[in-house]
């Protein structure tokens, strides 16, 4: 390296970027350093891991669910689904989204609000925000109702492991995270006025809206792409895993009287989970890394914003792309550990 | 006494050895670079995915553009046919990677010279072939004649990893306008984001506007706008630490321009080797032995010109014919009103 003139070091990481990122869950902006920047791609990383985890997970489900159904039609459209979304290249569907998305979606001035608040324009979906009066109060009685819940569960658990009688602990628990934050509106000085989104006019023939929380098209069709790509893969985990399933246990448990949704709850699931969760795991990861696809559409994750424009402007090429490397790394290890620790805690205990 | 002449033998001793060492690098003038390019028999050239008038392929893979001439002016001065180019097409990211890694040996892609990139990541800037300045297109309904027209939330569509990320944010925070960044990694998805309205203007080099402008659906609804933001000189680049390469790119790129200043041409240059002027004379190698300065025969020159041109030829070629900047503004000599001024091949 010396040889040629490059010299090594992570010292430009304090240094001040200049330059701006469109999209960021920290504040931001060109005065700040390097690391900062570096910050803003992996918060955006997580942020667009964690919708598409939560959407494919939902849809995998779903479908997983309905290819099992006895329904020949619903049975035959959730198979389409896998087999099409499956075999296509994740970076077609990303650009395929993405411009389908662009050519689709109308101008700011065009587009017909939902329900008089949402607006879904080229430029981004724009939504309602809230602005908060003593937000930490609200934030508290949402903590003390989980707490509550928890409490109620081992109570509920002891109940019945000595009495034998059940406790509704799901309609109470619903009712404590309602009543509870609405408690700190009546009485604790909570205050949220919402902030909808209001048109503006940038020349004669652009507009764009104000106000409001602004999603930018290219996190909406990213999370579109990852969610339906990785959602294939998951419906074939939970379908092998039900599937896995012995007849007999099913059989059995209705035997013994319990109704469908206990047999469902009770005996079916606990042991389906246990073969889909370690191949769930890895498409959660193959998801995380596929994200780094979002460099080809413009979201700024962190292979855009530092192992983009960062190396571009430093041109400390081997310190910021071992750097990146190591961040994927630490990603996968700490959502594989997660799950690991999930898998084991529904694993069979043996005693 | 003594002592002093035992240090004056060893002083003498050491002069000499020194001496020798440095004549015999003159001897062996050759470069690594310039080794391996005549081995090869190819000269290896890093330019753009696509930019017409700069480095564009045509559907037979032919490339043609002014940043290709460089490189091909330099495979004419050192292996005597300027069609023995490799090009490799390289993206803003991998530029300057591919160059410091070896993988080619001139980066003639449009890259704008600045004092980090020519000091602080193994690079040398040789030259300028195109005065450049970063400009804005938006749309002629939207009645923006000025960036001075532009408000708060405006959203502005660029190339990834460019000066050009750095010059807009100048440029907003200067005139305090809030704006909305959008990058992307190749120029076609920002030509294709621009196009469907994603952002209301696009910011690049001007040049590159000119060119991209095209490619939009309906170009004569588009626009730049008068301003120029930035200083953005381009100009081919070297990896750092073989100077007589250096030189070469560097003489090949001069040797052009100064060609343009005489009126040599690619008809007349064989009949100017018995030109009046000794400037033209030694421009053509009929004088003096400057091929041998760079380790190459005297003819160097001869051939670029002979080969591809000077660089008005390559500039109407390549620039003014295919309609995208007819008017050569800053890049005109400097005897005709512009800047473009080279050092004298003597």
């Amino acid at each position: 390296m010396e040889n040629r003139g490059i010299t090594f070091g992570y010292g430009f990481l304090s240094q001040e970027s200049s330059f701006d990122v469109q999209f960021s869950l920290i504040e931001y902006d060109g005065s700040h350093s390097y690391f900062r920047a570096y910050l803003v791609g992996l918060l955006n990383t997580i942020l667009v891991s964690v919708i598409g985890i939560i959407f494919a997970t939902i849809i995998g489900v779903v479908v997983g669910i309905a290819r099992l159904s006895n329904n020949y039609l619903i049975e035959r459209s959730a198979a389409v689904y896998v087999e099409f979304f499956r075999n296509i290249p994740l970076l077609l569907q990303i650009f395929f989204w993405y411009f389908a998305a662009l050519r689709a979606l109308p101008l700011p001035q065009d587009t017909e609000p939902m329900f008089g608040v949402f607006f879904l324009t080229i430029k981004g979906f724009f939504v309602p925000a809230f602005v908060w009066n003593n937000l930490d109060i609200f934030v508290y009685s949402i903590i003390a109702a989980i707490i509550s819940i928890f409490f109620i569960r081992i109570y509920a658990k002891k109940k019945q492991e000595n009495e034998g009688i059940q406790t509704p602990v799901l309609s109470i628990s619903i009712g404590l995270l309602i009543i509870l934050p609405l408690l700190s509106f009546l009485f604790g000085g909570v205050d949220a006025k919402v902030e909808v989104p209001v048109i503006k006019q940038l020349s004669q023939s652009g507009f764009t809206y104000e106000g409001g929380i602004k999603l930018p098209p290219e996190l909406i069709s990213l999370a579109l792409a990852l969610s339906l790509y990785t959602a294939t893969f998951i419906a074939e985990c939970v379908r092998a895993g039900v599937q896995g399933v012995s007849k007999g246990q099913k059989e059995a448990a209705a035997s013994i009287g319990l109704t469908p949704n206990q047999v469902l709850k009770l005996v079916v699931m606990p042991q389906a989970l246990r073969i889909i969760i370690p191949p769930t795991t890895n498409q959660y990861l193959n998801l995380t890394k596929n994200s780094s696809l979002a460099a080809a559409i413009a979201y700024p994750d962190l292979v855009l914003v530092f192992a983009g424009t960062a190396l571009m402007q430093t041109g400390r090429a081997i310190e910021i792309v071992s750097i990146t490397m190591l961040t994927y790394l630490s990603l996968s290890i700490s959502i594989s550990i997660f799950m690991n620790w999930y898998n084991k805690k529904i694993a069979i205990k043996e005693k | 006494m003594f002592k002093y002449l035992k240090q004056l033998t060893s002083l003498v001793a050491m002069v000499a050895v020194l001496f020798t060492f440095t004549t015999e690098t003159m001897a062996a003038k050759k470069s690594k670079t310039l080794k391996n390019t005549q081995k090869k028999g190819f000269v290896r050239c890093g330019v753009s995915q696509g930019l017409p008038g700069f480095s564009n392929a045509d559907a037979a893979g032919n490339w043609t553009g002014v940043d290709v001439d460089v490189c091909r002016a330099v495979a004419a001065a050192v292996l005597g046919d300027a069609n023995k180019v490799k090009f490799t097409p390289l993206s803003a990211k991998e530029r300057f990677t591919a160059l410091t890694s070896n993988e080619i040996d001139i980066l003639s892609r449009n890259t704008t010279w600045t004092l980090s990139r020519d000091a602080d990541i193994g690079l040398t800037f040789v030259g300028v072939n195109f005065y450049d300045g970063q400009g804005f297109m938006v749309r002629k309904n939207s009645g923006i004649s000025s960036v001075n027209d532009f408000k708060n939330g405006v959203s502005a569509c660029t190339n990834l990893g460019t000066t050009t990320e750095l010059n807009m944010r100048d440029f907003f925070n200067s005139k305090g306008i809030s704006y909305e960044p959008v990058t992307f990694e190749k120029a076609d998805e920002v030509v294709a984001a621009y196009d469907a309205g994603r952002c209301d203007t696009y910011t690049t080099d001007k040049s590159g506007l000119a060119a991209q402008r095209i490619k939009l659906s309906s170009p004569d609804d588009h626009m730049v706008l008068p301003e120029t933001i930035s200083k953005e000189p381009l100009g081919p680049v070297v990896r750092q630490g073989d100077s007589v390469w250096e030189d070469i790119v560097r003489w090949s790129l001069n040797t052009m321009i100064e060609a343009e200043e005489y009126g040599v041409t690619s008809a007349n240059a064989d009949s100017m080797k018995t030109s009046d002027n000794p400037a033209v004379k030694r421009l053509v190698g009929a004088e003096g032995e400057l091929g041998a300065a760079l380790g190459l025969d005297n003819d160097w020159s001869l051939r670029i010109i002979k080969q591809v041109g000077n660089y008005g030829e390559s500039y109407k070629r390549n620039i003014a014919d295919t309609g995208i900047l007819p008017d050569r503004g800053p890049n005109q000599l400097w005897t005709k009103g512009g800047i473009l001024y080279v050092p004298p091949a003597r």
